[in-house]
Formats: C-alpha cells, sequence, structure tokens
C-alpha cells in the first residue's frame, strides 16, 4: 500500500488553505489599512466607541437567548414526551423540523408580514423577530436533542424517578435535564451562531441587529466592515468550536442563514 | 399559563402522595390530578404544534393563497406573472448560481474530503479540516460577504495585487458582483458544507474493494469508475441537493454583496416587500410561492435518494 499522498491530493489540500485563508489574512490586512501606506487599530478603536456597535450586538445576543429559551420551552418538554409515550407522533416531529429548509427565510418573512398586521406591541419590537428565529434554529436543535434522547434510556429514567415519587417537572429538571446536557449545550451554541448572524428577517422588518449594522457600516467604510467581519468570524468560531468539543456525537451540520 | 402552574403543581402533589404506579389500577382512583397529570404533556405537544401551525404553516398558506387569489377569485394571473422577463431572469439566475456553486462545492468538497481521509494524510490536517468545516459552513451572510470584497472586490487586496503584476481580473470579465463571483463567494460555505455531507459516505468505503479491483488488475480510473463512483452516486447526488437548495435560498450574503442589485428571487421578494420596487405584493406572494415550490422538490428527491444512498452504510 502507497502510505503517501500523491501529488493531486496535496494540490487539491494546498488549493483549500489558500482558498480559506487567503481571505481571512486579506479581511485581516485591510482592516488594518488606515489609507496610504498606514496601518493601524483606528478601524477597530472607532468601531468600540461606535453606539450602534453595542447596542445591535447586544441585541442579537438578547435574541439569541430569547430564542434558546423559547425554542428550549416548545422542544424539551414536548419532544420528552413524545419519546416516552407518543412515539406514533415523531414522524410528524421530523417532518416539521425540516420545513425550515422547505421555507426560505425571506419567503417565510413575506408570509409573515402578509398575516401579521399587528398587534403592534408583538410587531414593532425587536422581539417580534424571535418567533422566526425558533424556526432558523429548529432543525439544528431538534436534531441535537433527538441524538440525546435516543442515546439516553429515557423509558427506564423516567420510571425510575416516577417510583421514587418524582412528578413530571421533577423528572424533567432533576434527571433528564442534565443528562442531556450535551445535546442542549450543542443546540445552544448552533443557535448563538445562527442568530447572532442572522440578516433575512432583521433587515427586512428593519430592527437594527448586529449584522445588520455590519451591512449598514460596510456600505460607506470598508475597513471597519472588514474588522466586524474578522470579529464575527471568530465569533462563530468560537462557537463551533464549543460545539464540536461538547458534542463529538452531534456534529455540527448544514450552515444556518446564509 | 397560571393553568399550566396549577397542572404541575396539583401533579406533583398527587404523585407524590400515591403510592407507586402499579399497586393502585392508574386512573381508577387517582380522580382529577392523575387525569390532569396524563394530559399535562399534550398541553407540551398541542402547544409546540400551535405555534407551528400560527407561524410557519399558516404564513405559508397565505402566501399560496395569495399567489392564486385575486379581485375575482381564483386567478393564474400572478404565477403567469413571474414569466415576465425580470422575473424569469431571476429563477433563471438562482438557478444557474446554485447549480454552479453546488457544482463546486461538490467537486472541490468532494476531493478535499477524499484527499484528507487517504491512510497517508497527516491526523493534524484531519482534525484541523473538520473543525474548520464546522466553522466556514456557518460562516455566511454579511461578513463572508464582505471578506469577499476586501479580497476580490474592484479595490479588493489579490485583484489590486493581481493588476502589479499585470493580470487585470476585471478587464479579462471577473467581477465579484456577478453570477461568477457569487459562484465564487459562495464556494466558502458550500464547500465546507460538502465536506461535512460526504465524509461519512467516503468513510464507509472499504479497502477491501479497492484491493479486490487492484487484485484483478484494475486501474484507478477502472475502480472509480466501476466500483467507487457507481457506489459514492446516491451520496454525491443527496449532497448536491443539498448543497443546491442552501445556494438557493441564500439572501444575506448576495444582498451584502451587490447592495440588493443583482437579479436573484430572494433579493426580489424582498424589493418587493421593502417597497424598492412598485409592485403587488401578489408578485412578493408569487414569487415566494415558487421558491418554496423549487425547494419543495429538490428536497423531496433529496428524502428519496438519502434513502438509497444510506444502503452502503450500514
Amino acid at each position: 500500500m502507497n502510505k503517501r499522498l500523491s501529488l493531486f491530493n496535496w494540490t487539491i489540500i494546498l488549493l483549500g488553505v489558500v482558498f480559506f485563508f487567503v481571505p481571512l489574512i486579506v479581511t485581516g490586512i485591510f482592516s488594518l489599512w488606515q489609507g496610504g501606506n498606514r496601518y493601524g487599530f483606528s478601524a477597530y478603536a472607532l468601531l468600540l466607541n461606535t453606539p450602534g456597535f453595542w447596542a445591535s450586538l447586544f441585541l442579537s445576543f438578547r435574541l439569541a437567548v430569547e430564542t434558546i429559551a423559547l425554542s428550549f420551552f416548545l422542544l424539551v418538554p414536548s419532544m420528552i414526551f413524545v419519546h416516552l409515550k407518543a412515539q406514533w407522533l415523531k414522524p410528524l416531529f421530523e417532518f416539521i423540523s425540516n420545513l425550515p429548509f422547505v421555507i426560505p427565510a425571506i419567503a417565510l418573512i413575506d408570509g409573515l408580514t402578509t398575516l401579521y398586521t399587528g398587534p403592534s406591541w408583538l410587531i414593532s419590537t425587536p422581539n417580534y423577530l424571535v418567533i422566526p428565529y425558533v424556526f432558523l434554529a429548529l432543525p439544528y436543535a431538534y436534531r441535537s436533542m433527538d441524538v440525546g434522547l435516543t442515546t439516553l434510556d429515557v423509558k427506564t429514567l423516567t420510571e425510575a424517578g416516577q417510583s421514587l415519587g418524582a412528578g413530571w417537572g421533577r423528572i424533567i429538571f432533576w434527571v433528564l435535564l442534565p443528562n442531556l446536557k450535551a445535546a442542549l449545550v450543542g443546540a445552544t451554541l448552533l443557535t448563538l451562531t445562527i442568530v447572532m448572524g442572522e440578516f433575512t428577517f432583521a433587515s427586512v422588518l428593519l430592527f437594527h441587529t448586529f449584522a445588520v449594522f455590519i451591512n449598514d457600516t460596510g456600505q460607506n467604510a470598508i475597513t471597519e466592515a472588514a474588522a466586524l467581519s474578522l470579529f464575527s468570524f471568530l465569533i462563530t468560531w468560537l462557537f463551533m468550536l464549543g460545539v464540536l468539543v461538547t458534542g463529538r456525537r452531534n456534529p455540527a451540520s448544514l450552515g444556518g442563514a446564509h | 399559563m397560571a393553568a399550566n402552574g396549577e397542572n404541575l403543581t396539583s401533579v406533583d402533589n398527587t404523585t407524590t402522595v400515591q403510592p407507586p404506579a402499579g399497586t393502585i389500577p392508574a386512573g381508577a382512583s387517582g380522580g382529577f390530578g392523575a387525569l390532569a397529570g396524563r394530559l399535562f404533556p399534550w398541553v407540551f405537544v398541542g402547544l409546540f404544534l400551535a405555534y407551528v401551525l400560527a407561524f410557519l404553516v399558516a404564513p405559508t398558506v397565505v402566501l399560496v393563497v395569495q399567489s392564486f387569489i385575486g379581485d375575482n377569485g381564483f386567478t393564474l394571473s400572478y404565477m403567469e406573472g413571474l414569466l415576465d422577463y425580470q422575473y424569469m431572469l431571476a429563477f433563471e439566475n438562482s438557478i444557474i448560481l446554485s447549480l454552479a456553486s453546488a457544482a463546486v462545492g461538490l467537486v472541490f468538497g468532494g476531493l478535499l474530503a477524499y484527499a484528507i481521509l487517504q491512510p497517508g494524510a497527516p491526523k493534524f490536517l484531519r482534525s484541523m479540516t473538520t473543525s474548520f468545516s464546522a466553522v466556514a459552513a456557518n460562516f455566511a451572510g454579511v461578513p463572508l460577504a464582505f471578506a469577499f470584497i476586501s479580497t476580490l472586490g474592484t479595490l479588493g487586496f489579490v485583484t489590486v495585487l493581481l493588476k502589479h503584476i499585470g493580470i487585470d481580473i476585471y478587464s479579462m470579465g471577473f467581477s465579484l458582483y456577478s453570477i461568477t463571483g457569487l459562484t465564487v463567494t459562495f464556494a466558502y460555505f458550500q464547500v465546507p458544507l460538502m465536506l461535512i455531507i460526504i465524509t461519512p459516505a467516503l468513510e464507509a468505503m472499504r479497502a477491501q474493494w479497492r484491493e479486490a479491483a487492484d487484485g484483478m488488475g484494475a486501474t484507478s480510473w477502472q475502480y472509480w469508475r466501476l466500483v467507487g463512483l457507481p457506489i459514492l452516486f446516491p451520496s454525491l447526488l443527496a449532497a448536491f441537493l443539498l448543497l443546491f437548495g442552501n445556494s438557493f435560498s441564500a439572501f444575506a450574503t448576495p444582498y451584502a454583496l451587490s447592495d440588493g442589485n443583482i437579479a436573484l428571487v430572494p433579493i426580489d421578494i424582498s424589493n418587493v416587500l421593502s417597497g424598492n420596487v412598485m409592485s403587488d405584493p401578489q408578485v412578493g406572494a408569487a414569487l415566494s410561492t415558487g421558491m418554496i415550490l423549487v425547494m419543495a422538490v429538490v428536497l423531496i428527491i433529496y428524502s428519496l435518494v438519502a434513502r438509497r444512498a444510506a444502503r452502503w452504510r450500514k
């Protein structure tokens, strides 16, 4: 057996390294450019003093946390129950979890704005975004939870809890959730990644999330946009590393909102 | 909400007071508490289904209805409106872009996955590629667009560098703000996605198959043409369809790259929604319906193919 890589395979790998690293390096250099031959951190310094930067970053983060909370509230108890007592509902849940792939974000927002023109307390604050964001996160949250539940002996754990006199609330919070930690952390980090970078819903509904802020900045300040792009790559990197570390069984799959 | 809270406490009370299940026939003496206990989980299933119905299914149905109902009842005029030059162009561009970027992802991602899975490939390379792919497949949208503007835009670093050594890619017909440019940009998330999808299928290829072919004197080309590719074909097709769908529904990247000035279906929908163009909301609805139709067809074929692809992985 030939144990060494062929020249062809090395060429492919080299091409890959060039294609994937050059844009990152160049974006880094660009973000340091101050016109002419001068380089420095002025773009970064400027950004830190731009009120929109912190406001949009915190808004996106807050929305991500809200999305995670709502997703878990809707998914965790119902999925545990379906696993335990209503396996016949599983195909329906699986089907629903794939629907967000069929209905593109831009089409969903079209439908949502057509159907819901009020009440204004709901649709006029950025919190409205959480509703569609739950669907963006749904396929990943569902799959992560499903893998977690399948590898866990939910039935035995629940019966053990019940025979010791625990109610449903106690079983979920004290027995099942701690055992599903890896799956939940994975789902949390993926949702964070997706929501922090989400642009479609926010831009159509005119809310100033982080991705919208990057886009607005980029229309007139390209070096700052480069700095922001690099910053968001690092955020993605951080979250995805977390996913890879916590859930080796749950490979992070499809990309989020492109 | 208050009702849920009450249910929760009543369930707790009854179950702690009751002896373990089995000693008393459930339901016979449990009374209201036991019934509530049994119904309680359905509240959550119901909530989830109601949420999906209200915010995913209903908006989609409204779109479809809106694109077929005019002032005088049922009409096909809005869907026929999609045959206008402008919208035909958008669909054509979206489909070409999706085919091209899926093809690039398929070929390059496939070859890359194959190369790093070779026994001779350094181990660190494999783990590095896996984690980088997870990041890059999720790194998209606005930041990706600006990274490529910095690199290959009219004033991009690589563009200027190439110009210095006498290669003016823009005068050679390349533009980042065209379908070609978008294909290159999309490759940044399509290639890693392909790598993630295809790796399990490649890992399932047994070394014995290759050895058997070698033993019978097959050339490398014969092995791939007669054994390798036919086995991989369903997996490759499934991957291609996913990549196609991934690119077809992409909005943020092309929007940020072209500032909303490129004829693609998602961009046209957003222009109708934001009132940038004077057209009826029904046009937007018809475009969205068309998009959902394309995605549904792609993903139905995908699920059929994926079932076949799983055959060799058992």
